[in-house]
């Protein structure tokens, strides 16, 4: 693992919290985009080459940009997420900070935690990725962890479960 | 019949409680609900056609066949109150079983249709704080005879609780399955018929005019009439089609206005008909109110996270305002978990303060701090910008459609709304921390106040746009598993939001707290 880059500066006096996601997660966020690029751009070009020459003139347009702008995305953000995404775990709270344009911290404290779940999406599983959920009594509640290695997110999750076993308290 | 309910099984050794069934009358109440809302089907069955057997044999069908559900459903259908359970078994082909665990049950709600009030029956729902999976939303037995129902619903919220110790808890219920006791609550509020002023000032206005109007078509096609048969009403659209346009928009307004007024103090007089908030001897509020259907509503008050003042703009207009209880697991037909109905503002905040037991100044009339300048920028900007589209996109309609050409000054008018809604927006945003209470106000087309128990709090989440982060705000949620799940304080300044979280639930933030340094690094783990 490369050395981490700096922290990215926040407006808030929180410190982030202390570990980064699985590098792999930017090939993951990175797949993610080009799918989803992909799937925009697809159809356009498939009514391109149905129509042919009777084509709107603005589609071969419209389809390079969307191409091009989700490439585009594809190729930047990803990366930034992984400079923001960072997690926590300590004896009493779970911590996370996430998001790019609209930034989101959260801390559930380990006493509230109700369920722990994993959870592999199909590209998650082609990476060896897994995402942890923790959920509260609340429906506002829930603080995921996303992008981390699958045996890791595994452990965590047998850890989390242990630490919460052993709180007392009815969660609410 | 008897308001003791039949036993069903034995008593199981090992949790000894018997099944019961629900109460017999459902035999009848049952297929009768159902008959009433097949009427019209029977109805067209039977009076259409020129009386082949065929229909009538078919409309038979449908009877027995609602009998023969009734008949099953009563049979299959079985429940019982363990020391930890509520337990529910139902269905015959598709057999459910649900239960609730009864340290987790919050509130339960007692309700009796008109169909079921004459038959003295009652539907209990026993709503649970949010589990997993079957457990999340509880389940309802509908329905039991009113005594058992009112026998269930002490039994289950009267659960000494190992936190809240309380002295005599037993010895509570009244002669068990005997006539439903007056119980001795203390009295918190009741009704004033004065309140109806505030009806038309409720959503519940427009809801007044669906209500009329299909009340009104109903009877009409009931009667088998026709609007336009009438020759008064067919003459009167001939008139307002000959008079000019605002004439007819004027009258329609007009109607529709006194419709949404009636229809409005209708509604209010059928929801909140002998409205009563009690304290029960067991610590549990019940709001007791309906004139048709009769609602009890219990919530135990260890569940109680704290209250909200709401205020829709005109009944703020209007000086009411309408006290709603954070509880954890309030199920959904509870209203929010509306303690009153709208009613004079000092009235709903006394009314917090008589729930929560807490002096209204360091609940929902907590002196409030303002919050800083750069947001009355934001909510400026979120406020006129949006406004500021429309109205472009008025004048650009009303360039390319001749016809349309007065639709761009007359969105004029939306500027001067937008900028007085975000001083307003702006006005109302505040935030306070109280001994106990985490008191936070926001909006301006609905204005809450929302005071949170500090020990209610199960996590915090600090959000933080673009723009927030170049003003230096940030939008502070408490997470709380009662109400909404989340209360937010919006807009505060980033230093302060973090204060007041980290002074709110001390402790959980501290580890984290510290400026953010850009060059420095962290290790990993």
């Amino acid at each position: 693992m490369q050395t981490a880059p700096p922290p990215p500066p926040t407006a808030l006096p929180l410190r982030p919290p202390a570990h980064q996601v699985h590098p792999r997660a930017v090939r993951w966020w990175q797949l993610r985009d080009v799918l989803g690029t992909v799937l925009l751009t697809a159809p356009q070009l498939a009514v391109l080459l149905v129509l042919g020459a009777d084509a709107p003139g603005w589609l071969p347009v419209t389809a390079g940009v969307t191409a091009v702008l989700g490439l585009a995305y594809a190729l930047v953000v990803p990366r930034i997420l992984y400079r923001i995404h960072r997690w926590e775990v300590t004896g009493e709270a779970v911590y996370t900070l996430s998001g790019w344009l609209v930034r989101e911290w959260r801390i559930a404290p380990i006493s509230r935690v109700q369920t722990v779940d994993t959870e592999h999406g199909p590209l998650q599983q082609l990476l060896k990725l897994a995402s942890v959920t923790v959920t509260t009594a609340s429906a506002r509640g829930p603080v995921t962890i996303r992008g981390l290695d699958a045996d890791d997110a595994a452990e965590l999750a047998r850890v989390l479960t242990e630490t919460t076993q052993a709180v007392p308290g009815d969660a609410t | 019949m008897t308001d003791v309910e039949q036993v069903v099984a034995p008593a199981d050794p090992t949790s000894g409680a018997p099944w019961r069934h629900l109460d017999p009358r459902m035999l009848v109440v049952g297929p009768l609900g159902g008959l009433i809302q097949l009427v019209p089907v029977i109805a067209v069955l039977l009076f259409t056609g020129r009386g082949e057997p065929v229909r009538i044999w078919a409309a038979l069908a449908i009877a027995g066949l609602l009998v023969l559900t009734g008949v099953v459903r009563w049979r299959t259908t079985r429940y019982r109150v363990t020391e930890d359970r509520v337990e529910l078994h139902s269905g015959w082909l598709r057999r459910q079983q649900r239960s609730v665990p009864r340290d987790r049950i919050r509130t339960v709600d007692l309700t009796a249709k008109l169909l079921h009030r004459i038959f003295g029956l009652s539907v209990v729902r026993v709503c649970a704080a949010s589990g997993s999976g079957l457990e999340q939303h509880g389940l309802s037995l509908d329905a039991v005879s009113k005594a058992e129902a009112e026998r269930l619903r002490r039994e289950l919220l009267e659960r000494p609780s190992p936190a809240v110790a309380r002295p005599a808890a037993p010895a509570v219920a009244g002669p068990p399955g005997g006539p439903a006791t007056e119980p001795p609550g203390e009295l918190l509020a009741r009704l004033h018929w004065s309140w109806l002023r505030f009806a038309p000032l409720t959503f519940s206005a427009l809801a007044g005019i669906g209500a009329v109007v299909a009340a009104v078509l109903n009877l009409l096609d009931d009667l088998g009439l026709d609007p336009r048969d009438v020759p008064a009403v067919d003459d009167a659209a001939e008139r307002l089609a000959g008079a000019p346009v605002w004439v007819g928009v004027g009258i329609v307004g007009a109607v529709l206005l006194v419709v949404a007024v009636v229809g409005s103090v209708l509604l209010f007089a059928e929801r909140w008909w002998d409205y009563r908030l009690t304290r029960e001897p067991d610590g549990t509020l019940r709001v007791l109110r309906g004139l048709l259907t009769r609602r009890s509503l219990s919530v135990s008050e260890d569940r109680l996270r704290g209250a909200a003042i709401s205020e829709p703009l005109l009944l703020r207009a209007g000086r009411g305002a309408q006290c709603h209880a954070l509880s954890t697991g309030l199920g959904r037909g509870t209203q929010g978990g509306a303690l009153q109905p709208p009613a004079p503002r000092s009235e709903a905040h006394r009314v917090a303060s008589a729930v929560l037991r807490e002096h209204p100044l360091v609940i929902t009339r907590a002196p409030l701090l303002r919050h800083p300048r750069a947001a009355l920028l934001r909510r400026m900007s979120r406020a006129v910008v949006p406004a500021g589209v429309l109205v472009a996109g008025a004048w650009l309609l009303g360039a390319l459609v001749p016809a349309l050409a007065w639709l761009g000054p007359a969105s004029l008018v939306l500027l001067p709304s937008a900028v007085l809604l975000g001083l307003d927006r702006y006005r109302n945003l505040g935030h306070a921390l109280t001994g106990r209470y985490l008191v936070t106000r926001l909006g301006s087309v609905h204005r809450r106040t929302v005071a949170l128990r500090r020990s209610g709090v199960i996590g915090w989440t600090f959000r933080q746009s673009v723009f927030q982060r170049g003003s230096g705000l940030v939008t502070v949620e408490a997470v709380t598993a009662a109400g909404q799940g989340g209360y937010q304080v919006l807009d505060i300044g980033a230093a302060d939001g973090v204060a007041l979280a980290d002074a709110a639930t001390p402790g959980l933030l501290a580890p984290f707290r510290g400026l953010p340094s850009p060059g420095r690094r962290r290790a990993a783990r």
